[in-house]
């Protein structure tokens, strides 16, 4: 089996492979923003929380021998840097974009200082499970090759979407993200409720580190996210706020980012670099499509400052 | 913004305790930064100690390689140009309430564009060929930013967003202009741009170690100045920062203000990769994004995204950067140390907008009462 005999074939299965590669940070990052954005606030710094997330975790998972201790690692660091966020952000006037923006130059700071001694030594990788054996093809078996977080990702996005419509503490949340006064009318302690859905927000943000390091691509350096985390930020406004479409712009965005791998397995290098730019371009492109300067966004939590 | 209240300051000065009361009032602009910026540096002291690292040998170590004799001024100096520029792109559109943090594309493709077209401008003279070559870099690069302006305030796009993903998107360009169609041939290891010709060169100001770019960047810092504190634009320009609606309602062309500051800003940190491909590199290739875009947000939010204060903010963290080897070599800590260091202050200076207005020494209204 060689890479001709699919021929141009190739690319779309590579595609796909990549896309649910490549989707997994995105989808994780992006659920933690739609838990914190829904609270009302914005949390721009997930980029910082993800790249220390995927250091926190490739180094437990070294020290450690186990993947799903990093895993945990990298949720829990996360989460301090949630909570972090969130704290600093309940201060009066203290702008939460200004400071998303801080933490974010913040984390890969600290990530990029503690990560140094693990980027030569190599960590035990997450199982993944073989969905592709009904076919020959070396392909099609290894783009089906699913990693546990991919699936655990769904689940939480399955489970998301039913907190935020059937259960009390998801419709706390709401009350919060759309208005303070009416929470505080409630008895609710908006701020309060708001940090904790950070700092949730921001484990979500660190296992999705941990799967860039402890799968795809699966060692730790310094260059390991290239915006991953930001982009989830604006796929949360594309998501409209739904933890369910989240999953499916996750997919979008993955294949997007597996374009220019795609086209260079069967041979195509012209432009390459313009390929790797092509999520950014989605990204911004979805952004531009989705935004208006009139109208709020639908679907936006009426607290979010982005969108007011 | 918390400064911006001359109405209660006027009636002040004329109690006994005036020129005190006025002084108090002026402070707390300086003060609070000053007082967060030395927070940030005991934070990480502290952090230092907890790691079992010596914060005093840190901070000797930092003022020896960053200030302490005339090489590591001159070092720093050079350093500090970039951060200047990159600042103002930061500033610029904070007068109108924008987070714009995409200044590192504008670096990069200021720095491709004079890289690109030095060849084709080669055959003029240097006096006349340089200017050509801002010129064009300040061009790109104020579109590029004068485009994320533009999509905030015909799309609504979020500006913060936008301006990094154009940052992305513009890293991505360069690499592929550099290693496609601008590639020298003779760049083997890295791919690069033809050479510049000796005569593009951007030289040393006479006497020193450090190129032009640090005197175009201060004067750009007082032009920026002059422009947002002394002219009607600037004016405009910060009643429309306050409040957009009110802005449109008084008439005031909100649209050409975000727009041209955007542009501006954009042009300013376009310079920065001019001078980064003419005086220090020779050509434009991948060393044009070393990140100077983001240490210019963390200069400009020091300073409270005044031009004037740009100039000292920079030069400080022009310092920190370049004492960053010696750290390395002496203390044995990982080159990331500094972007730590600037974590910490960043976070500081962004704490202590909670405590504009709410301290009673800085109003002096509040002096003789028990609130």
């Amino acid at each position: 089996m060689t890479e001709a005999d699919l021929g141009l074939w190739a690319i779309p299965v590579a595609i796909l492979g990549g896309a649910i590669r490549v989707s997994t940070p995105f989808l994780f990052v992006s659920l933690g923003e739609v838990l914190t954005e829904r609270s009302g606030r914005i949390n721009l710094g997930l980029e910082g929380t993800l790249v220390f997330g995927a250091m926190a975790g490739y180094a437990l998972a070294y020290e450690t021998g186990s993947p799903w201790i990093g895993v945990l690692a990298a949720a829990f660091a996360g989460s301090l840097f949630g909570l972090f966020h969130g704290l600093i952000c309940s201060l009066p006037r203290v702008n939460d974009i200004a400071i998303g923006i801080a933490l974010m130059l913040l984390g890969m700071g600290l990530a990029f200082f503690f990560g140094k001694p693990y980027i030569q030594p190599v960590a035990p990788d997450l199982p993944s499970i073989g969905f592709g054996g009904w076919s020959d093809l070396p392909q099609v078996q290894a783009a089906l090759r699913v990693n546990v977080l991919f699936l655990i990702g769904i689940a939480a996005a399955i489970a998301l979407w039913w907190m935020f419509r059937a259960t009390r503490i998801g419709l706390l949340i709401r009350v919060v993200g759309d208005s303070t006064d009416a929470a505080r009318a409630m008895g609710l302690r908006p701020a309060v409720i708001r940090t904790l859905a950070t700092a949730a927000g921001g484990a979500f943000a660190g296992v999705g580190g941990a799967y860039l390091s402890l799968f795809y691509p699966g060692s730790w350096n310094e260059g390991i996210s290239s915006g991953q985390g930001l982009m989830a930020v604006a796929l949360v406004i594309f998501a409209r706020w739904n933890p369910l479409a989240c999953f499916w712009a996750a997919i979008l965005f993955g294949g997007a980012g597996a374009l220019g791998p795609a086209l260079q397995s069967v041979g195509v290098s012209e432009g390459y670099y313009l390929f790797y730019a092509a999520p950014y371009v989605l990204t911004l492109g979805v952004l531009i499509v989705t935004s208006s300067p009139t109208r709020a966004m639908t679907g936006a939590p009426g607290e979010l400052s982005i969108t007011k | 913004m918390a400064d911006q209240n001359p109405s209660r300051g006027g009636e002040k000065i004329l109690s006994p305790d005036g020129w005190l009361a006025a002084l108090a009032q002026r402070s707390e602009a300086v003060v609070l930064p000053m007082g967060a910026l030395l927070a940030g540096l005991a934070a990480f002291g502290l952090f230092l100690l907890i790691l079992g690292k010596s914060p005093a040998d840190f901070y000797a170590l930092v003022y020896k390689a960053g200030f302490g004799t005339a090489f590591s001024w001159q070092n720093t100096l050079s350093r500090t140009a970039p951060l200047l520029f990159a600042a103002l792109c930061v500033a610029l559109p904070a007068r109108l309430g924008l987070v714009v943090i995409g200044g590192e594309g504008a670096i990069v493709l200021g720095g491709v564009a004079c890289g690109a077209l030095a060849g084709s401008v080669s055959g003029l003279p240097g006096p006349l060929a340089i200017p050509l070559l801002a010129l064009a870099g300040a061009l790109v690069a104020g579109l590029w930013i004068g485009a994320v302006g533009a999509l905030r305030h015909y799309r609504g796009v979020n500006e913060t967003i936008a301006s990094l993903l154009m940052a992305y998107i513009a890293i991505a360009l360069m690499n592929h202009l550099v290693e496609g169609p601008f590639r020298d041939p003779a760049s083997l290891n890295k791919p690069s741009t033809a050479p510049l010709a000796a005569h593009l060169r951007i030289g040393d100001i006479p006497g020193w170690d450090v190129h032009w770019g640090l005197v175009v960047g201060i004067l750009s810092c007082v032009v920026a100045w002059v422009l947002m504190e002394r002219t009607t634009w600037g004016f405009a320009a910060r009643i429309a920062g306050g409040n957009i609606r009110a802005a449109q309602v008084q008439g005031l062309p909100v649209g050409r203000l975000i727009l041209g500051f955007t542009a501006l800003g954009g042009a300013f940190a376009g310079i920065a990769g001019v001078f980064e491909v003419a005086a220090v590199h020779g050509s434009a290739n991948a060393s044009l994004a070393s990140g100077y875009g983001y240490t210019g947000i963390l200069v400009a939010f020091l300073a409270r995204h005044n031009p004037l204060a740009i100039i000292p903010v920079a030069i400080l963290l022009a310092g920190f950067e370049a004492s960053s080897g010696l750290l390395q070599r002496r203390m044995d800590l990982p080159d990331a140390t500094v972007l730590v260091l600037q974590g910490f202050v960043f976070v500081t200076i962004l704490l202590s907008e909670t405590l504009y207005g709410r301290l009673r020494i800085f109003s002096p209204a509040r002096w003789r009462t028990n609130q």
